[in-house]
């Protein structure tokens, strides 16, 4: 479904483009103006970069956020890579469709419907069994794990199904058991995908606002309720610069998945044409 | 969990039932023998407890409160059960939350200002992003993957910041008043920060990858030879777009809608950061009721309607979901 692209839909894609970078670049420009309000310009400088780096509060943020991320990342996604292999692989089970629909449903509930739950369910558990008795790292990293992993399954799902049951009825054919199929065969080859829903659920906690405002505690500020406490009062120089570092550290993490998801693509049709003797 | 049934269907759905040596049988070695017996039972059960603890129960508590009362109390609401005195068992149910959100016109007026901010929003993006979506699938392949990252990127770069580089371009002082005095179209700057306008800005800037990404998964399994057949019978290619693309990404412009429909209509970053108090949105109601007023009564109910509103939306765009997951 390629060739031609009309002049109409290289116009789209133009503006598509300039739309989605325009505010973005503007925004890295003027974290290197000099002047204290962001939209006058007061010629070329990095002094908002070193008024962040010897804020406490942004460090201490930044830490939090970065621990946070890492081992929900970890978890979600361990856990999405059993959600994802039990929907694809494992057929039929009792409890599939409500499995199924507990799976997809984080991907588009409203954030402000699963922060106020979550919060409600920890101050219930905390009457019920006196656990978690503070709100902060531990409640927001389970917030973030519960819709992460729906992230990663949806990855991990996708790439199951794309790399077909081929090797695996082989492995199977030679006389390796189903739990050696998986640890041999199916695992391996999931790996860029478990890498790219490592990635995913790492960003995804380190952009959350909103789940966390409701579930954290006094005391637990992360990156994006810090910023959003500055922004909420107006532009700030320091912020731009904030979000420049970001916007670069997320870019060259993005750009690195996508090589290595698409080049485990195209060592897919690579391996299909072989497996169909072409 | 030995209640989850395993039916055959696969090539790995036969459980191995492994001969070990039962000779100095050790705690471990049958613990590794259990679970190499029952690893497909564990391998559900583990996402599935997670699930049902963390995203399912809490709708049941939160439905639990909309129909208790305020009280000073921490937490601070009325209980449901209670043993009163003498040994008594009551339960207090009171629909005074839904009756006080369903007969006050703030509240009506926030869901349908919502619904009407979110339904727009997500026809914007369809029509901004079905070209976009489009002109890259009819891209060569080369370009193809390179514009795919282009569009991928924003939407993996922070939510919050993107919100705020509109906050930038809109201000009354913003880049845009400031460069359209510069060259003197105005004399005074438009008032476009904190107006409904920069919200739907806002939310067609931030929602967009969710609806070309979409779009452009169902494009890219399209066969090109029908829209040959049809040029090769006389169509011309407007026709040929609405007859046979059109129909044929029907299942793509659903997801699409529904990725950007469902959480804009919750959204509550955006009418606060770029709406101010002037654009009335139910996710800002649900987290001001519930952070400043400290009502969780009224802010579980709010939350309960809007489920409600959302519900059929989020089990078509499930079925949807399951749909594109199984596909070979």
């Amino acid at each position: 479904m390629h060739g031609k692209r009309s002049q109409f839909l290289t116009f789209m894609l133009s503006v598509g483009l300039a739309f989605f970078y325009i505010p973005l670049i503007l925004l890295m420009i003027y974290s290197f103006n000099e002047s204290k309000l962001v939209p006058v310009w007061g010629g070329w400088s990095v002094r908002w970069y070193e008024v962040l780096l010897q804020s406490e509060e942004v460090w201490g943020a930044v830490a939090l956020s970065l621990k946070i991320a890492f081992v929900n990342a970890s978890v979600a996604t361990a856990l999405g890579m059993l959600a994802g292999l039990a929907m694809v692989r494992f057929g039929k089970f009792r409890g599939r469709t409500l499995f199924g629909g507990m799976l997809v449903a984080p991907l588009v509930m409203p954030e402000v419907i699963t922060g106020l739950a979550l919060l409600v369910l920890f101050i219930s558990l905390k009457e019920l069994v006196g656990w978690p008795d503070q709100r902060g790292f531990t409640t927001i990293t389970i917030a973030h794990i519960t819709f992460s992993l729906a992230y990663v399954a949806v990855t991990v799902q996708a790439r199951l199904t794309g790399m077909g049951t081929t090797m695996e009825e082989a492995a199977a054919d030679l006389g390796a058991k189903p739990f050696k199929v998986l640890t041999a065969i199916t695992l391996p080859r999931l790996t860029p995908a478990l890498l790219s829903g490592w990635l995913l659920a790492f960003t995804l906690s380190l952009d959350d606002l909103v789940i966390a405002s409701f579930v954290t505690g006094p005391g637990a500020t992360t990156l994006p309720i810090l910023i959003f406490s500055r922004i909420r009062v107006g532009l700030r120089p320091d912020i731009n610069a904030l979000a420049t570092i970001m916007i670069l550290f997320i870019a060259i993490c993005v750009t690195i998945a996508a090589i290595l998801l698409f080049r485990q693509q195209r060592q897919d049709k690579l391996n299909q044409k072989f497996a169909e003797g072409n | 969990m030995g209640a989850i049934k395993l039916d055959a269907v696969d090539v790995m759905t036969e459980i191995p039932i492994l001969k070990y040596n039962q000779n100095g049988s050790s705690i471990i070695q049958s613990l590794m023998q259990r679970i190499q017996r029952h690893w497909r039972a564990i391998v559900i059960a583990i996402p599935f407890l997670w699930l049902l603890l963390f995203f399912l129960a809490p709708f049941f508590i939160v439905a639990k409160i909309s129909l208790a009362e305020l009280a000073i109390a921490s937490p601070p609401f009325t209980r449901m059960i209670e043993w009163t005195e003498g040994g008594i068992l009551t339960v207090r149910i009171v629909f005074d939350n839904f009756r006080y959100i369903l007969s006050d016109s703030l509240y009506f007026d926030t869901y349908v200002n919502s619904l009407k901010i979110s339904v727009t929003s997500t026809f914007l993006c369809l029509l901004l992003g079905y070209p976009i979506a489009y002109a890259i699938v009819r891209s060569g392949p080369v370009a193809r993957p390179i514009l795919l990252l282009l569009i991928i990127l924003p939407f993996w770069t922070s939510f919050l910041l993107r919100v705020y580089a509109w906050m930038g371009l809109l201000a009354d002082q913003g880049t845009i008043n400031n460069l359209l005095i510069a060259i003197g179209v105005i004399d005074e700057p438009i008032h476009m920060l904190y107006t409904e306008f920069a919200v739907y800005i806002g939310i067609v800037y931030t929602y967009m990858p969710f609806m070309i990404l979409p779009l452009y998964a169902n494009m890219e399994k399209l066969d090109g030879s029908l829209n040959e057949a049809a040029a090769d019978l006389g169509s011309r290619p407007t026709n040929t777009f609405f007859k046979v693309t059109l129909p044929l990404t029907t299942p793509g412009i659903i997801a699409g809608s529904l990725l950007v429909f469902i959480p804009a209509t919750g959204e509550y970053v955006i009418p606060d950061l770029l709406g101010g108090g002037n654009v009335q949105m139910i996710g800002r109601v649900l987290f001001n009721e519930f952070s400043r007023n400290s009502d969780w009564p009224v802010a579980a109910a709010v939350a309960i309607v809007l489920l409600v509103i959302l519900v059929v939306p989020i089990i078509i765009f499930q079925h949807f979901q399951g749909k594109a997951a199984e596909a070979p």
